[in-house]
């Protein structure tokens, strides 16, 4: 198949998927939903204070309306205000946007290298002593709650021994730093048992190709065959890998946030629970949503540029 | 020729003095991971948490974990273990309690996930056309909302409560498992020995439960353990955001209790939860992974 051909198609698949996405949030947050207005006006609210609210809110509407105003959000990014805090929430969104990349972007970077060349060493030596104890510390690490993780470090780290902020957070480029380096080191901790035990899946599916063993037979070095061969077609899966990953730099880290007092995403989506904010809640499922189908969407065709296989199917 | 001949026999005579019968794909697992011992004793834990959960459901014990046995915040020691939490009741009676909360979560929501993800991905992958089509869509729109925002949304929405997190974690963890499940059931449903089945005369059910569903039914087992993990991890960030439990102890909510406890030196109920927490989900893994290498031949070595 034409790779133009096959991006058109997978475009054109975005759009049932947007779809079902803005009704699934639909149905969720406006259908299934107990009446919001009975839980943000508390028990003893009148009937006329509810109904009040209900058209305040546009709940009132007949449902058809209801879900085009979502479907609408998902193209115009209007999403309307805040119901608790009444300010813009697309505003709200793109202030906290900012507090979350700066520490979640630098930490996904530190992962992703750290532990793409421990998985390169680590195939190298596989079967060795250092091959098993990484797998056991790649183990061990993954089960360990990331709650636990993030209490310990904070009290540890920056309560005990006072080498970091303990929380808060200041704008601008400089000011930012030292509130960051903790929840930076927090995010690689966190990810990397999940990543390294990727990574190393991943080299030890191509170190058994049959091209590994043709290039050992041909005299190749295990060093050149690993850094010039292995790695290279390794790189299509830790792209892809890499890609999808990108939403949920977005999205910012909930639980690093709410500890470290960051005014991210994390925090807004934390503080809309607490407060039943459905506004703010229903766009950034949407907003989060319309990322991960993009990202995906880039994953997919970067995967059948570089290898032609996919586009057969 | 003649040397085939011989290594056959030779074959057949080592055969004959290990095994009598011929094994079945389960028996050969089984083999296989009652040799790796360090697969059973993952095993062995595991079942250890499943039997303590067991009792301190029916309340043979930890039933009392309410009561103020001692000093708020007593430190650990040889009639407290794990010492006492701010009012005075047994850091250990409530890490008991809290098993019973993760493994009834590991279990239900596992189980949902994998009957959920086997029915879609059985049907879509076994009849094709219009209803492959169609349950792709869906699981594409359910994995293309970010798990974290699902499990929230359906949380707040159902209440507060246990059973709202086995909903929320149930319904929004069956993608993998459903996608798995149709690849296979695609590879296999044109096979001889399904063909044979239709032959004699067996319908699409009894095809596809009796005959195709028991050949890829590994893959339900081997992520089984890898749900029962994710469902444990989530229901104790559930319990911190103030979706879960209510109103009985969970790891969740005692780790959480442990943000004000820490810097005030109090560390034990931090220590019980982890650890409690440890264990389980380092058996799960091993597990995992070892019923991956026995049951799926294709990855061995992986």
């Amino acid at each position: 198949m034409n790779i133009y051909i096959y991006i058109i198609r997978r475009l054109l698949y975005i759009i049932p998927v947007i779809l079902g996405v803005s009704f699934l949030i639909f149905l969720l947050f406006n259908v299934v939903c107990p009446d919001p207005t009975l839980i943000m006006l508390g028990k003893h609210a009148t009937p006329e204070q509810m109904a009040m609210l209900r058209s305040e809110l546009g709940l009132d509407r007949s449902l058809w309306i209801q879900y085009f105003d979502i479907l609408k959000s998902a193209f115009t990014f209007d999403f309307g205000r805040s119901w608790n805090t009444k300010q813009e929430i697309f505003e709200m969104i793109k202030n906290g946007a900012i507090p979350s990349l700066t520490f979640t972007v630098p930490g996904f970077i530190f992962s992703t290298i750290t532990s793409l060349s421990i998985a390169v060493i680590v195939a190298f030596y596989r079967g060795q002593f250092l091959d098993k104890f990484f797998v056991v510390l790649c183990v061990s690490m993954m089960s360990i709650s990331s709650l636990a993780y993030i209490l310990f470090f904070q009290w540890f780290f920056a309560y005990k021994l006072g080498m970091f902020e303990i929380s808060g957070y200041e704008d601008g480029f400089p000011y930012f730093i030292p509130y960051v380096i903790l929840p930076i080191i927090i995010w690689v901790i966190l990810s990397l048992g999940y990543d390294l035990r990727f990574y190393r899946t991943i080299m030890l599916d191509e170190i058994y190709q049959d091209y590994v063993r043709t290039a050992r037979a041909k005299g190749l070095s295990e060093r050149v065959i690993l850094f010039k061969h292995v790695l290279k077609n390794a790189m299509i899966p830790v792209i892809t890998y890499v890609v999808i990953q990108i939403p949920y730099l977005i999205l910012g880290a909930l639980l690093i946030e709410n500890f470290f007092g960051i005014p991210g995403l994390g925090s807004l989506i934390v503080d809309s629970i607490n407060s039943n904010d459905f506004g703010v809640l229903k766009a950034m499922s949407i907003l989060t949503s319309l990322a991960f189908i993009f990202f995906n969407l880039i994953s997919d065709v970067l995967y059948t540029m570089v290898d032609p296989r996919v586009r057969l199917r | 020729m003649k040397s085939t001949a011989v290594e056959t026999s030779s074959y057949q005579d080592t055969t004959d003095k290990t095994t009598q019968t011929p094994k079945s794909l389960w028996g050969h697992a089984w083999t296989q991971l009652s040799n790796d011992k360090v697969a059973m004793i993952s095993l062995a834990i595991f079942a250890f948490y499943t039997i303590i959960a067991l009792m301190s459901f029916t309340g043979l014990i930890a039933s009392d974990w309410k009561n103020e046995i001692g000093v708020s915040y007593g430190a650990p020691s040889w009639e407290h273990w794990f010492g006492l939490d701010i009012f005075g009741r047994s850091v250990i009676a409530k890490t008991i309690k809290g098993t019973e909360i993760a493994m009834s979560v590991g279990f239900v929501v596992a189980s949902i996930s994998a009957f959920i993800g086997i029915i879609f991905g059985s049907f879509a992958g076994y009849y094709g056309g219009k209803i492959d089509e169609l349950i792709v869509w869906f699981y594409t729109v359910v994995s293309s909302v970010p798990n974290i925002m699902l499990v929230m949304a359906i949380a707040l929405i159902s209440g507060k409560g246990i059973h709202s997190v086995y909903l929320a974690l149930g319904l929004t963890t069956w993608v993998n498992l459903c996608r798995l499940i149709r690849a296979e059931v695609i590879r296999h449903k044109d096979r001889e020995y399904v063909q044979a089945a239709a032959a004699i005369g067996g319908g699409d059910f009894r095809r596809l439960f009796k005959h195709v569903l028991p050949n890829v039914f590994h893959i339900v087992i081997i992520n089984f353990t890898l749900t029962f993990q994710i469902a444990i991890k989530s229901e104790v960030i559930l319990s911190y955001l103030g979706l879960g439990v209510q109103g009985r102890p969970s790891w969740g909510v005692m780790i959480n209790d442990a943000k004000l406890e820490l810097a005030r030196g109090f560390w034990w109920q931090l220590a019980a939860a982890t650890f409690a927490m440890f264990f389980v989900l380092l058996a799960l893994n091993v597990l995992g992974d070892a019923l991956r290498d026995s049951l799926d031949p294709k990855l061995k070595g992986k």
